[in-house]
């Protein structure tokens, strides 16, 4: 259970912190990871964590600081990692995955080397897993798949693993199979290899973890021994100091029902409500089906249902190429008609109408886009959806990566917009942004697990009904 | 190794109704000479389609597959009939500047599809260069081969069995060809396992230059004379047959069996298409429907696979 | 206000072409320009008629491109002379049948795309061997001349500049109109840029790409039209040459290849371009071969060198 200091750290971090531009994803992390530990990551949203991974598996530069290994680079070093989105390739099969990260597979007879060597990796990590490996793997489940990628990070071939990164490893596999990969984690941490081990569900990660790392807003807060944590501490520690502001009473909206979704999120006029719980657990995909659903691939109507503000601008929002006001108006051109034609006049009204309400930083609403900040872009995304005049507004955690003084004039807006009868539907990664909401409803694993109303909604609970606490909580 | 069978079912299931459909018109072509009539044309054809299918495997697609072929056919007509050492050089650096085409597509992220339609442009203007009317002649090495006659099959099968064993060896069982479908699998995944990726493209497309360079020789072989224009139809043929032997256009799925088999259909269909007495006005429609059929009916098997 | 014209992507294309134009006149002698000139307006019209269409194709982002597009012009031009059989007064029967012709063959195309989920390359490519045989078919080999007013008017001029160029530069305005000014335009740039963000912000995508493709079909049906009329009849290859032209009159205009840009003067320009191209090079003794190897060329070398410029912004 002691790492023998005697023995050389996989991977050393000194002072390692990365930004993006303006946004400090992390922030001067001093770490090293020893074979025989089990470090468990745990944090909340934007707490640094997949930036701290990125940056000892080599696949980002540190823009401080510098990482260290034990040989010339993360894969000399054996450094392997289980992402969460898929890296096997769907095309082939088991044992041809095998192929693309292990080197040394060449020759005539490369496949049976594949094939035992997964075969092996398989069987020692989920024994009786039923898998064959000529199988292709488009045709697994996504259990077997994520098997698949975990086993292969533990195969031999190529260097040696030494450390072993697993990102949300369950997250598809039932209970017994995550007991297998439990099972063999604590059995490579005796045979002297090191895990790194993100996940959500907290009694994995005291059944594992050696030692606890816990982040939050892109720094360590606390490292120490598992045995030092408690579950309720372990939660606390990733939230913030309770801020006790009195959360302003709102007039209980008693509009129409204006949302009723078969996954059981419910919403009346004028009211707000959030969707929170960790990222990636259904939020998204939630909103973007009821916005699908009351809008048509075929024909716009002249007045428009429902808006959507994306959160990720490059992939779901900005038109890269067009201007400020051509962003602005995009949702709203059918409201902009005039005698078959767009009205430039009145697009222009609206450009700038919208540019002085939500404030968007610039002289000119014909320039670029591009040429704004990324707040400011974020400003214009929010202006187009609330420039559509629909009663439902549905936001995509829009205000990821804005600075304090944009997000303080949006909330008011959205205020403001609530009072007069809009309704809004926000999924937010961030705390503070649910407790401006009438209700939360927190996700887990692709459902709603918990609705909170009115004085419930506290980071506490919050935190709480997103990890998975187990049997009891502590 | 489900999935494979049920693609390949479609590819053979059409061969053998064509084949049935054929006898039963002709008897007479149930011969030695009645099937390598039938099957002859088939060698330059399932040459071109191996070509197509390894681009088609990195996710892309060479809309310049015929003027490719035609340009090969007159190179192989001309220079390599009257001076050989030359006609071999400038076959190579024709498969060279097809790797050159797939490392600058990938690196500067361009659309295949106008990059190879631009290129369609270049080889058509070389081929009217050397043979602005049809011309030249056949090495005699080339038309000895095509016009073998081995024992008991004949030697288009003979050739099209060989062809489809060592494109299977090369694409689906060696490390190499593992590689390049993990390319169009997931290239994301194999650029992080610190492969160049530009690289594999690049060696992708080289092989199609090789193939198409086989496919034009083979095609002068057989008709011992070429034209710019001889086989402006292989550039539907060679995606019709990837696509009928179970191909995807993206996602790396091809079988190199199934490719040759679909180019043995197709040929067969356009022989098939004259017994029925099938005006020629028809001739060039029914190969787009036979490719939207193909289409139509790859859909329900999938459709079908998936449920 | 000199360097913004610099900066205009359509610039280039008619500098191009200027310098093509003087470099033949430099051969030919000066006599020859008013000539040249006005055979350049001339081809050039159906280069940007099928030009323009295509460019509403291609803006729709990559993998959106209409090969059925000298199928189509084969088809219309055959079916229309076909119906009007060169009896006069029947002219507007015949630029009915063309459009209708073009509206089928769009709906034909974009009905692969959508229900058998064909890339767009591969439906419009089997589509227009479908169409090509039907033109085959109903031709028999007869030549039938167009009604003795249709020839006239493709042949003829006004005010000195031919009638095909005032109906092509109508044309050109009412796509830039379209383009620049109408919400279906702002709907097809936006689908072009990205997809996903266009759906999410109410652009229904399939209504766009839809009406897109039956566009650049009936645009390529009266390109056809008034080629067969041009041209005395409608001869089975006469749309051969028109897909690579349509191709390289979008990409040398100096719309985006990856979608999202269309640039409509610049068709123009790039049309007149390709077609002085040809003119020079067949001035100086420079065969067919040498001008199919320099197209190539130039259009890979623009989205070459478009992809560079794209990535650095």
């Amino acid at each position: 259970m002691e790492t023998s200091a005697a023995l050389a750290p996989v991977v050393r971090l000194a002072g390692a912190g990365r930004s993006f531009g303006a946004v400090r994803a992390l922030a001067g992390v001093t770490l090293a990871v020893s074979p025989g530990e089990c470090l468990a990551l745990v944090g909340h949203n934007g707490a640094g964590k997949s930036t701290l991974v990125n940056i000892v598996t080599g696949v980002i530069e540190p823009s401080e600081g510098e990482v260290r290994y034990l040989a010339q680079g993360p894969r000399e070093s054996g450094v392997r990692s289980v992402a969460q989105e898929l890296s096997l390739a769907p095309n082939l099969t088991v044992a041809e995955n095998l192929r693309v990260p292990q080197r040394d597979l060449r020759g005539l007879t490369w496949r049976r080397t594949a094939r035992g060597r997964i075969r092996a990796a398989l069987d020692e990590v989920f024994p009786g897993h039923g898998i064959d490996t000529e199988s292709i793997v488009a045709d697994l489940t996504l259990a077997e798949r994520q098997m698949v990628e975990i086993a292969m990070a533990f195969a031999t071939g190529g260097p040696a693993p030494r450390l072993v990164i697993l990102d949300e490893p369950t997250s598809s596999l039932d209970a017994s199979r995550a007991g297998q990969l439990l099972d063999h984690v604590r059995r490579f941490r005796s045979g002297g290899g090191a895990v790194i081990f993100i996940s959500h569900i907290l009694h994995e990660v005291f059944a594992v973890a050696t030692r606890i790392v816990v982040m939050r807003d892109g720094g360590v807060v606390d490292d120490r021994p598992a045995a030092g944590f408690t579950r309720m501490g372990l939660v606390e520690a990733m939230g913030h100091v309770a801020r006790e502001e009195a959360r302003t009473a709102r007039a209980a909206p008693g509009g129409a029902e204006v949302v009723s979704s078969p996954g059981g999120l419910r919403a009346r006029a004028g009211e707000i409500v959030g969707l929170a719980g960790l990222a990636g657990h259904g939020q998204a995909e939630a909103l973007a089906r009821i916005y699908l659903d009351r809008t048509s691939d075929w024909r716009a109507r002249g007045t428009v249902p429902a808006a959507f503000v994306a959160g990720d601008r490059a992939r779901d929002g900005v038109m890269p190429l067009w201007s400020i006001a051509r962003n602005t108006s995009l949702a709203a051109l059918s409201l902009l008609r005039r005698a078959g034609l767009l009205d430039q006049g009145a697009e222009a009204r609206l450009a700038s109408e919208w540019r002085e309400r939500i404030g968007i930083r610039t002289d000119d609403t014909r320039r670029p886009i591009l040429s704004l900040s990324g707040g400011n872009q974020q400003k214009v995304l929010f202006a187009r959806a609330l420039a559509t005049g629909a009663p439902l507004v549905l936001m995509d955690d829009p205000m990821r990566g804005v600075d304090v003084g944009t997000k303080a004039e949006v909330y008011e807006m959205i205020r403001v917009e609530a009072a007069a009868g809009r309704t809004f539907l926000w999924y937010s990664t961030e705390v503070e942004e649910m407790s401006l909401c009438d209700r939360v409803y927190v996700f887990r694993n692709g459902r709603v697990a918990t609705e909170l109303a009115g004085d419930e909604i506290t980071e506490e609970r919050m935190l709480a009904a997103s990890f998975e606490m187990g049997e009891a909580a502590a | 190794m489900r999935r494979i069978d049920i693609r390949l079912l479609l590819p053979v299931l059409s061969l053998a109704l064509l084949l049935g459909a054929v006898f039963w018109m002709q008897p007479r072509a149930m011969s030695y000479t009645g099937l390598n009539l039938l099957f002859n044309l088939a060698v330059p054809i399932a040459l071109a389609t191996i070509a197509q299918m390894l681009v088609i495997m990195v996710d892309d697609i060479d809309l310049s597959m015929g003027t490719f072929v035609g340009f090969c056919a007159c190179v192989t007509a001309t220079f390599l009939h009257d001076t050989p050492l030359l006609g071999a050089l400038v076959l190579l650096a024709a498969v060279g500047a097809y790797a050159a085409l797939g490392a600058l597509i990938e690196m500067r992220q361009l659309p295949a599809i106008v990059v190879t339609l631009g290129m369609s442009f270049v080889w058509s203007g070389l081929a009217v260069l050397m043979l602005p009317a049809p011309g030249g002649a056949s090495p005699g090495w080339i038309t000895a081969v095509m016009k073998a006659r081995p024992p008991l099959v004949p030697m288009a099968i003979v050739a099209c069995v060989l062809l489809a064993v060592a494109s299977h060896l090369l694409v689906t069982r060696s490390a190499l060809g593992t590689l390049l479908r993990a390319v169009g699998g997931n290239a994301r995944s194999v650029a992080r396992s610190g492969w160049s990726v530009v690289g594999l493209k690049a060696t992708a497309y080289g092989l199609a230059g090789a193939f198409g360079v086989l496919s034009g020789m083979a095609l002068v072989g057989l008709t011992t004379s070429a034209d710019a224009n001889i086989a402006l139809r292989y550039t539907l043929l060679s995606i019709a047959g990837v696509i009928l032997g179970g191909g995807e256009f993206t996602g790396g799925r091809v079988s190199p069996v199934g490719a040759v088999i679909g180019a043995l259909t197709l040929t067969l269909a356009a022989s098939f298409l004259t017994f029925l007495h099938l005006s020629p006005d028809w001739q060039i429609g029914a190969q787009g429907v036979i490719l939207i059929l193909v289409l139509a009916a790859r859909l329900l098997v999938r459709r079908r696979a998936a449920r | 206000m000199i360097g913004a014209t610099f900066a205009r992507p359509w610039f280039w294309a008619f500098a191009a072409a200027a310098l093509a134009l003087a470099a033949t006149v430099v051969l030919t002698g000066s006599g020859g320009a008013s000539g040249l000139l006005k055979a350049t307006l001339t081809f050039a019209s159906f280069s940007v008629l099928v030009g323009l269409g295509q460019m509403a194709v291609v803006t729709m982002g990559p993998g959106n491109v209409d090969l059925s597009i000298p199928a189509v012009m084969t088809l219309a031009g055959t079916l229309s002379l076909k119906l009007m059989d060169g009896v006069e007064g029947t002219e507007a029967w015949g630029l009915l049948v063309a459009l209708g012709v073009g509206l089928g063959a769009g709906a034909m195309n974009y009905a692969l795309i959508l229900l058998l989920r064909i890339p767009p390359i591969i439906a419009t490519l089997s589509a227009s061997f479908v169409f090509q045989s039907v033109a085959i078919w109903s031709n028999r080999g007869l030549r039938i001349k167009p009604p003795d007013t249709l020839a006239a008017f493709s042949t003829g001029s006004t005010l000195w500049v031919p009638n095909l160029a005032w109906v092509s530069l109508g044309a050109a305005l009412v796509f830039w109109v379209l383009i620049e000014r109408s919400v279906y335009g702002r709907r097809l740039s936006a689908l072009g840029q990205n997809l996903r963000a266009a759906r999410l912000a109410g652009v229904p995508v399939e209504g766009v790409r839809a009406a897109t493709y039956l566009l650049c079909a009936v645009m390529a049906a009266l390109a056809g039209f008034l080629l067969s009329c041009f041209s005395g009849g409608a001869a089975l290859n006469m749309g051969a040459e028109y897909l690579l032209m349509s191709i390289a009159v979008v990409v040398i205009g100096g719309s985006s290849i990856a979608g999202g840009n269309s640039n409509v003067p610049g068709i123009w320009g790039a049309a007149m371009f390709m077609f002085l191209i040809v003119s020079m090079l067949n001035s100086y003794g420079l065969g067919s071969g040498v001008r199919l190897i320099m197209t190539g060329v130039i259009i890979i070398a623009i989205v070459t060198a478009a992809s560079g410029r794209r990535r650095a912004g």
